[in-house]
C-alpha cells in the first residue's frame, strides 16, 4: 500500500493546523504554569519540614512514573469530568509538572548556603521577604531548568490525549495515520518539535535574563 | 458518566478486575503482558546502549561533538513518541521493528548523556597519570575512564529503562502487546463495561508497580556494581555541575 | 527580585497569550447563533466515514439555521455512548445492526426492517433514532485477493478450515461485541489463531496487505477494498446484521427542524453514494471531511 504524501494538503489546511496548534498550547502550557505556581509553596514546605519532604518526594516519584495514557483516562473517574474534557489532559500534565518541580524547588532551596540566609536575617529581612528576595531568586536557575523540562515534555505528552479524542496536534497525527496522509502526520510532529524547542530556548533566555548574577559569577570565574 | 460514579464503586471493580484469576493466565493475561513489556524494554535498552555508550564515550573522551549530546537530548525530548511510532509504522509495517526503532530513539539521550557526563567526570589527574604511564588513548578510555564513569552510565541506563517502560505502553496502539494493551482495550471498551475502566485502571496500576519495582531493582544493581570509591555524593555533584543541573535527575517525561 | 518578578510576569503573559491563540474552550466552535435558535452537539466515531457523516449532518443542520457544535473523533461506540449519556454530545451517525446489539446483546433480528423496528424498544429512555438511510455499511471479514485465491474463499464458511492459521485484525472492541469475534466463533465455529487490535482505516488495510494479519474486519464501504482489490467474504449465516445508517439523537434535541433536515439527508443516502464519498475521501489529495460533505450536500440541494 502506498503512503500518500499530499503536499498541497498543507497550504489548504492552514487554519485547521493553526487551530490545532492553539488548542495544543492551551492543553500543554497552562498546566505547566499552574504546576509551577503550586510547586513553589510545596517545595518550600518540603525544604522547611523533613516530614513533608519524606512524603512528597516519594509521592512525586510514584506519580511521575504513571504513564500518561493511564492517568489521562483515569481523571474522569477521579474528578468526575466528562469523557471529552481538556482537563483530562491538563490535570495529569499539572501533576507531572508538580512531581517534577517539587523536587527541583526543594533541592534548590536546600542548596542555598546557610551563610546567605543568615546574612539576610542579620541585615533585617523578615522570613517572607527573605524567601522572596533571597532564597527564591537563588533557586531560580534550577527551577527554570525544571520548567524547561516540564514544558517540553508537556508538549509531546499532550499528543497522547489524541488517543481518546482530546485534540491538539495529536489529533492531526491520528487523523493522518488513519487516512494514510503522511504530510499531515509530519506537519503535526514537526510543529510539536519546533514549538517545544522554541519554548525551551525562550525559557533559557528568560532564565538567564532574570538571573544576571549567575552570568557575572561565571564571567568572574574565568 | 457522572461524579457519582467516582470513588468506592470504581475502586472495587478495578480491584476485582485486577485480582480476577482469569486475568492472570493465558497469552492475554497480566503475566504474559508483563513479559512482553519487559521484553520490548530489554531489547530497546540493549540496542540503545550498544549505540549510545560507545558514542558517548568517544564524544566524552575526545571532547568533539558535544553539541550532539546536548542537541540530541533536547531535541528528542521534544519529539512526540506517538507521532514517531505511528509514522514509522505507516511507512514500514505493523510489527515489532518500527516500534523498537522508535523506542530506541527515545532511549538514546539518557544513555548518551549519562555516558558523556560519566567520562567527563573522571578526575583529570587520573587520566593524566595514565597518559603519563604511556597508555594508549583507547586503553585510557576502556581501562580508566569507562570504569570510573560507571555510576553515571548506570544512571543513564536506569533513566532510559524507566522511560522505555512508560513509553512502551503506546505500542499497544499499533497492535502490539505489552501492558499498554489493557489501557488501550479498556479505553475502547468504555466506562460502562466491566472491561472498561476497571481494565484500564488495573493496567495502569500494574504499569506503575512494574516501573517502581524495576526502579528499585536497578537502584540496588547500581549500588552493587559501583566500586566503593565512587559511591558518594561528591561524584554525583560534580557530574551534575557539568550540566548545571540539580542532583535530582531531571528525567523528562515522554509518556 | 524585581527582575525575577518581571521575568516571571513576562513568561506568564507569554504563556497566556499563546494559549489564548487557541480558544479558551478549544473544543467549542464559535458559531453565530442560528436563526432557529436551536443548538446541538454532533459527535463521531474514530473512523473516516463516521466523521464524514457527522459533517454531513452538521452542515445540513447549519443550513437550516441550527447552531452546531462538533465533537469529532471520539473513539469507539463504547466510548461515545458515554458522551451521549452525559450530554457531551446529542447526535451521532449510527448503524442500525450494531446499535441494536449494543443495547440488546442477544437481538435475533438481521433484516434491515426488523432491526430498525426493534430499535425503539432497545434504546435507553432518552435516546431515539430518526429515519434510516438506505445506505448500509457492515463489518465484514475481508482478505486479500491472494489469500482468497490461495484458499479458494468466497464466504466466511470457506475460511473455517483455515481459521486456526489466521491472525485476525480489527478494532479492539470487536473482541467483546456480540457480532464480533464471539459472534464469528459461535455462528461459524471459527476460532482465529490470534487477534491484532488495529484502528480502522489505513493501518488495518496496511496490516492486511503486509500479511501481518491474514484477515481483517473492514467496513464494506471502505474505499480501500476496491483500491486494493480486497475480497469481502460473504456472510451467509448473517452474523453481521443489517447496518443502515441512521441518526442517533437525544430525544429532547429531536425538534421538528432537526428531524426534517436529517430525514431529508437520509432519504438521499444510499450505499453507492457512501462508496463514492469514501472513495473521494481516500483520494491521494486527502480532501477535508467538511469539503466532501459540502460538495455532496450541494449536489443534492441542501
Amino acid at each position: 500500500m502506498n503512503v500518500d504524501w499530499p503536499w498541497p494538503w498543507l497550504p489548504r489546511n492552514v487554519d485547521k493546523i493553526a487551530e490545532a496548534t492553539g488548542e495544543h498550547l492551551f492543553l500543554a502550557l497552562l498546566p505547566v504554569l499552574v504546576g509551577l505556581l503550586v510547586s513553589i509553596p510545596l517545595g518550600w514546605a518540603a525544604s522547611r519540614w523533613p516530614v513533608v519532604r519524606l512524603i512528597l518526594v516519594p509521592l512525586a516519584g510514584v506519580l511521575y512514573t504513571i504513564p500518561s495514557l493511564a492517568l489521562i483516562t483515569l481523571v474522569p473517574l477521579l474528578i468526575g469530568t466528562k469523557i471529552i474534557d481538556p482537563l483530562n489532559v491538563q490535570v495529569p500534565l499539572a501533576i507531572y509538572t508538580i512531581a517534577l518541580l517539587v523536587r527541583s524547588v526543594t533541592d534548590a532551596l536546600l542548596a542555598v548556603p546557610g551563610e546567605v540566609t543568615a546574612a539576610a536575617t542579620a541585615v533585617g529581612f523578615r522570613p517572607t521577604k527573605r524567601f522572596l528576595s533571597v532564597e527564591l531568586p537563588l533557586a531560580v536557575p534550577v527551577i527554570v531548568a525544571g520548567v524547561r523540562v516540564a514544558a517540553v515534555s508537556a508538549m509531546s505528552l499532550t499528543a497522547v490525549g489524541a488517543l481518546i479524542g482530546i485534540g491538539g496536534l495529536g489529533g492531526l497525527i491520528t487523523e493522518g495515520f488513519r487516512r494514510n496522509n503522511a504530510v499531515e502526520m509530519v506537519v503535526a510532529i514537526a510543529l510539536i518539535l519546533v514549538i517545544a524547542l522554541l519554548i525551551d530556548a525562550l525559557l533559557l533566555v528568560v532564565g538567564k535574563l532574570i538571573t544576571p548574577w549567575t552570568r557575572a559569577r561565571q564571567g568572574a570565574a574565568k | 458518566m457522572d461524579a457519582g460514579q467516582a470513588g468506592g464503586g470504581e475502586v472495587n471493580s478495578t480491584l476485582n478486575w485486577l485480582f480476577d484469576a482469569a486475568h492472570w493466565s493465558g497469552p492475554t493475561g497480566i503475566p504474559a503482558r508483563i513479559l512482553e513489556h519487559l521484553g520490548y524494554t530489554a531489547l530497546t535498552v540493549l540496542v540503545a546502549a550498544v549505540i549510545a555508550i560507545p558514542l558517548g564515550a568517544i564524544i566524552g573522551h575526545t571532547g568533539r561533538g558535544t553539541f550532539l549530546v546536548a542537541g540530541l537530548s533536547n531535541g528528542l525530548r521534544a519529539l512526540p513518541e506517538l507521532g514517531l511510532l505511528t509514522l514509522l509504522v505507516l511507512l514500514t509495517y505493523v510489527g515489532l521493528l518500527p516500534v523498537v526503532i522508535s523506542l530506541v530513539i527515545l532511549a538514546l539521550p539518557p544513555i548518551l548523556a549519562g555516558t558523556y557526563a560519566g567520562i567527563r567526570n573522571v578526575d583529570r589527574a587520573v587520566v593524566d597519570a595514565a597518559r603519563g604511564m604511556g597508555m594508549r588513548e583507547s586503553a585510557i578510555l576502556t581501562r580508566v575512564e569507562l570504569p570510573n564513569a560507571l555510576p553515571l552510565i548506570l544512571g543513564g541506563l536506569r533513566s532510559a529503562t524507566l522511560q522505555v517502560i512508560a513509553t512502551a505502553t503506546i505500542a499497544a496502539y499499533v497492535a502490539l502487546g505489552g501492558l499498554g494493551r489493557f489501557v488501550i482495550d479498556g479505553n475502547n471498551a468504555g466506562a460502562g463495561s466491566p472491561n472498561g475502566y476497571p481494565q484500564m485502571a488495573a493496567g495502569a496500576i500494574v504499569i506503575a508497580v512494574l516501573a517502581l519495582v524495576v526502579e528499585g531493582v536497578l537502584e540496588i544493581v547500581q549500588r552493587l556494581a559501583v566500586s566503593p570509591g565512587l559511591r558518594n555524593a561528591a561524584t554525583r555533584q560534580r557530574a551534575a555541575r557539568i550540566w548545571r543541573r540539580p542532583t535530582t535527575d531531571l528525567v523528562s517525561k515522554s509518556t | 527580585m524585581k527582575r525575577v518578578i518581571a521575568g516571571v510576569a513576562t513568561a506568564l503573559a507569554a504563556t497566556l497569550a499563546l494559549s489564548a491563540c487557541g480558544d479558551s474552550d478549544p473544543l467549542a466552535e464559535d458559531k453565530p447563533a442560528g436563526d432557529s435558535g436551536e443548538s446541538i452537539t454532533v459527535g463521531s466515531a474514530n473512523f473516516p466515514e463516521s466523521q464524514l457523516l457527522a459533517e454531513i449532518y452538521a452542515q445540513a443542520l447549519e443550513a437550516k439555521g441550527v447552531t452546531v457544535e462538533r465533537q469529532l473523533d471520539l473513539g469507539s461506540r463504547e466510548k461515545y455512548m458515554d458522551g451521549l449519556k452525559d450530554g457531551s454530545i446529542d447526535l451521532i451517525p449510527e448503524y442500525t445492526g450494531v446499535l441494536l446489539q449494543f443495547f440488546n446483546k442477544s437481538a435475533p433480528e438481521v433484516s434491515a426492517e426488523d432491526v430498525y423496528a426493534a430499535l425503539p424498544k432497545a434504546l435507553p429512555e432518552n435516546l431515539t433514532v430518526l429515519e434510516k438511510a438506505e445506505a448500509e455499511d457492515k463489518d465484514a471479514v475481508v482478505v486479500t485477493k491472494e489469500t482468497a485465491d490461495k484458499w479458494d474463499l468466497k464466504s466466511i464458511e470457506d475460511l473455517v478450515p483455515h481459521c486456526g492459521e489466521v491472525v485476525f485484525g480489527g478494532p479492539p472492541e470487536i473482541q467483546e461485541r456480540a457480532d464480533g469475534i464471539p459472534g464469528i466463533k459461535e455462528t461459524y465455529n471459527c476460532t482465529f489463531k490470534s487477534f491484532s487490535a488495529l484502528e480502522p482505516g489505513a493501518i488495518t488495510t496496511k496490516a492486511l496487505l503486509d500479511n501481518t494479519v491474514q484477515a481483517a474486519d473492514i467496513f464494506t464501504t471502505d474505499a480501500a477494498i476496491e483500491a486494493n482489490d480486497l475480497v469481502v467474504l460473504e456472510d451467509p449465516k448473517n452474523n453481521f446484521a443489517a447496518q443502515n445508517v441512521v441518526p442517533l439523537i437525544s430525544k429532547d434535541k429531536a425538534t421538528d427542524t432537526v428531524k426534517e433536515t436529517l430525514n431529508a439527508v437520509s432519504a438521499k443516502l444510499d450505499t453507492k453514494t457512501l462508496l463514492d464519498l469514501n472513495a473521494r475521501l481516500n483520494a491521494p489529495d486527502k480532501p477535508e471531511y467538511a469539503d466532501v460533505a459540502k460538495e455532496w450536500l450541494g449536489e443534492i440541494g441542501i
